[in-house]
């Protein structure tokens, strides 16, 4: 194909790929999502790919098997579904695919086994489930649709078309209105008026002229989060398209997305769509004839959370360490090299071709006020139904655990949530009402971040988890200031001490005191936002870290010091795994008879609880 | 593959002699040697114009640069929440012991290097174990000495 040279030619092509298209085409899609990919969907894809090679389906067009982004589900994939029956298969193994070509491509039938099933209920297709039920897929509209690598499919998604609207018929002005109209607030965890943000650039570069960059955050640090991943992976030109869009409303040149290291297939992904965007002339010199030029690197992390912060990341954009600056200035004012800058997460991007194309009005009827649109969480941990969600923003914090999470496998409640990764709180059950927006979750001392939402239960020890994210946060921190760099490791020496059953009350005082101060001097989030868990945790539950510090218990049985492993005799069958197994050798028994384990010799690492057949291990 | 003039020319050809190149002419070089070898660091420093003790200074913050060669084989266990919760920590105790090397070390023999990360994204799986390029997910103490066997 060669460059699109202006609109029209876009719109052409847009128009003759869907008149090619027979909607009755037998499609198989495979998620290629992370979760599916690590259970070999790559696999099921090939066996699919074989198995209609083998077989003759008499259809009008050749049957397609398509790899997509990720379908959401991830607890029962690997995922396929098959247009145009829109029927959903599960747990999907490569044995499986020619099954599903004899029963569903020759003969229009569903695989019953293969459905999903919820108490006592099969589902044909996606839109019945009720993990999906409830969510609203618009910015991940085309992932799991669409294969990422395939422009031809974007651009049937609507790709570009928002882009070729703005460089045609929009003044950069009129675009920042847009935004500013829509209310999209930064996804990245900080949420600030992206309108305002732009805004703010503009008025720099009037003041400074020169040039002015646009920069797409996928660095995606918070443990637990996949969201950017997703949606980078699954449909990358909705990121380029928003930059580019951004680009113009700013008088950009240049963008740069930062994707973290540890995300090959994402920069990969990227990689491609910058390619065949700029062979076509969606990127690069004069975009649609429209004589805008703007083109994007991509520049890869190198094992740093702190570059997920923007002067940081910026300062890795400049090839050097990764260390915030103060602010003021902001990077709207002062960036990249020292000029106007605007970094957005690269979920924020993607936002932007939706609001130029369906306007303001239909973005800020989204979601609630003052938090407007959809957000994508991803939804893990202790729950029945974990993966990639999309809702609009106000919907419950406890809909989403107990109706779209299907609720805790074995337990009636959830114990808490955590949002906002290691910058977040731990929200308990009690306010499992909690609306989920930008400033409810603020209220009780949590915040949206970046989307991870993880859930814990009564099996979960709060100052277990308050200390993981402390001591995540101390290695990552930069060292460049001291709240930071000493506070970090003072507060995680208290935790240390309590997660031992040391301590006293007069701790957790100071620990209160010392979280405050370390909030209010920190140079960035990462050390200004670190006590928030420990707050959060103390604040919603100060029985447990009581029963820590003064019963030297760890209710939940996790906090090693503080626990006992025995067997419990009526349950073990004398199998022996457990002995030959404990690293200290200090299981005994004789064989087909209960065995026990010398408490004195044992370092709790767990192995025999992991290793029992039979669940006979306990921990208390 | 040898730190040879020759390999380190053809990585700095494509990068303009400018300090903002440093990072991704680091990383390319451990990409073709596993690790930043002393006499690639001081390479990519002279060709890019920057001082050899911020390539040093760069090379040790971020978690990613090694500066010491690794084994044939990469198992990296993630610490990330979701998998925090469901034991990564005892796996990454496991395979110390099992492999009888510390973990961002690599074995005597140079067959394992045994890694932690923070967070690979498939989080629905967890716990998750990496082995070179194969995601192990719901991994156990049992699973990962399968694998082991097979390396």
């Amino acid at each position: 194909m060669e460059i699109i040279r202006n609109v029209a030619e876009l719109e052409g092509w847009r128009e003759s790929l869907h008149a090619a298209q027979d909607p009755e085409r037998l499609v198989v899609r495979v998620c290629l999502g992370p979760g599916c990919l690590a259970l070999g969907a790559n696999k099921v894809s090939q066996a699919f790919q074989a198995a209609l090679k083998a077989k003759r389906i008499r259809a009008r067009v050749q049957p397609l098997v398509k790899e997509t982004g990720c379908h959401g589900f991830c607890s029962q994939g690997p995922l396929v579904n098959v247009d145009p029956f829109d029927l959903f298969y599960v747990k999907v193994k490569p044995d499986d695919a020619e099954e599903i070509v004899d029963t569903t491509l020759a003969r229009g039938q569903a695989v019953e086994r293969l459905l999903y099933s919820e108490n006592g209920t099969r589902y044909r297709s996606a839109s019945e489930v009720p993990f999906y039920k409830m969510q609203q897929k618009v910015v991940l509209k085309n992932v799991g649709v669409i294969d990422p690598l395939r422009l031809e499919d974007a651009i049937m998604a609507g790709a570009y078309r928002s882009l070729a609207k703005v460089l045609t018929s929009m003044t950069p002005d009129e675009v920042i209105a847009k935004v500013e109209g829509s209310g999209l607030r930064g996804r990245g965890g900080a949420g600030f008026l992206t309108g305002r943000k732009w805004r703010f650039a503009v008025e720099n570069v009037r003041k400074n002229p020169g040039p002015v960059y646009v920069v797409g955050n996928g660095d995606e640090g918070d443990p637990g989060a996949f969201m950017d991943r997703t949606l980078m992976e699954g449909d990358p030109h909705a990121v380029l398209e928003g930059m580019a869009i951004g680009a113009y409303a700013l008088g950009a040149h240049q963008g740069f997305i930062y994707v973290r290291m540890e995300y090959p297939l994402a920069i990969r992904n990227l990689g491609i769509a910058i390619d065949q965007a700029r062979a076509l002339g969606l990127l690069g010199e004069n975009i649609l004839g429209t004589g805008f030029n703007f083109d994007i690197k991509i520049n890869r992390g190198a094992g740093a959370f702190v570059c997920g912060e923007e002067t940081a990341l910026i300062a890795s954009l400049e090839g050097r360490v990764g260390e915030p600056i103060p602010r003021p200035p902001y990077p709207a004012e002062k960036g990249l090299w020292g000029r106007p800058t605007i970094i957005n997460n690269v979920e924020t991007w993607a936002n932007v071709p939706l609001i130029i194309d369906k306007g303001a009005e239909w973005y800020a009827g989204l979601g609630v006020p003052h938090s407007t649109g959809t957000k994508i969480f991803s939804l893990v941990g202790k729950l029945r139904n974990t993966g990639i969600i999309e809702v609009p923003m106000g919907i419950t914090l406890g809909r989403i655990v107990e109706e779209i999470g299907g609720g805790v496998p074995g337990q009636d409640r959830f114990k808490a949530v955590q949002t906002g990764g290691p910058s977040g709180g731990c929200i308990p059950y009690e306010l499992k009402d909690t609306p989920v927006d930008y400033d409810s979750l603020a209220k009780v001392g949590s915040i949206m971040g970046s989307g991870g939402m993880i859930v814990m239960d009564q099996r979960d020890c709060v100052v277990d988890v308050a200390r993981y994210f402390l001591h995540f946060l101390e290695e990552e921190s930069c060292g460049k200031c001291l709240p930071c760099r000493l506070g970090l490791k003072s507060m995680l020496e208290y935790l240390d001490r309590f997660a031992k059953g040391q301590g006293s009350q007069q701790d957790i005082d100071d620990l209160h005191s010392l979280a405050r101060a370390i909030m209010k001097g920190s140079l960035c989030a990462l050390g200004g936002t670190a006590p928030n868990p420990i707050l959060t945790t103390i604040q919603y539950f100060k029985d447990e870290y009581l029963a820590h510090v003064v019963d030297h218990k760890c209710p939940a049985g996790v906090c090693r010091d503080l626990i006992t492993y025995s067997i419990n005799p009526e349950l073990c069958n004398g199998c022996g795994l457990c002995a030959r197994t404990c690293p200290q050798g200090c299981i005994s028994g004789e064989k087909k008879k209960p065995h026990t384990i010398d408490a004195s010799a044992c370092i709790r690492c767990g192995m025999c609880m992991d290793e029992c057949p039979v669940g006979a291990v306990l921990v208390a | 593959m040898a730190v040879t003039f020759k390999s380190l020319e053809t990585i700095l050809e494509r990068y303009p002699p400018s300090p903002e190149h440093l990072i991704s002419a680091l990383q390319e070089v451990q990409a073709a040697f596993s690790y930043i070898p002393k006499e690639a660091m001081t390479a990519v420093c002279d060709h890019l114009g920057v001082p050899v003790s911020r390539g040093w200074a760069v090379a040790t913050f971020y978690k990613s640069f090694r500066l010491t060669p690794r084994g044939m084989h990469e198992i990296k266990v993630c610490l990330g929440t979701a998998c925090h919760l469901k034991g990564g920590a005892r796996l990454v105790e496991g395979l110390e012991r099992e492999l009888h090397v510390s973990r961002e070390h690599t074995t005597k023999d140079m067959k394992v290097t045994l890694e932690t990360v923070r967070c690979l994204g498939t989080c629905a799986m967890a716990p998750v174990v990496m082995i070179d390029e194969n995601y192990l997910g719901g991994a156990n103490i049992r699973s990962l000495k399968k694998e082991l066997k097979k390396l």
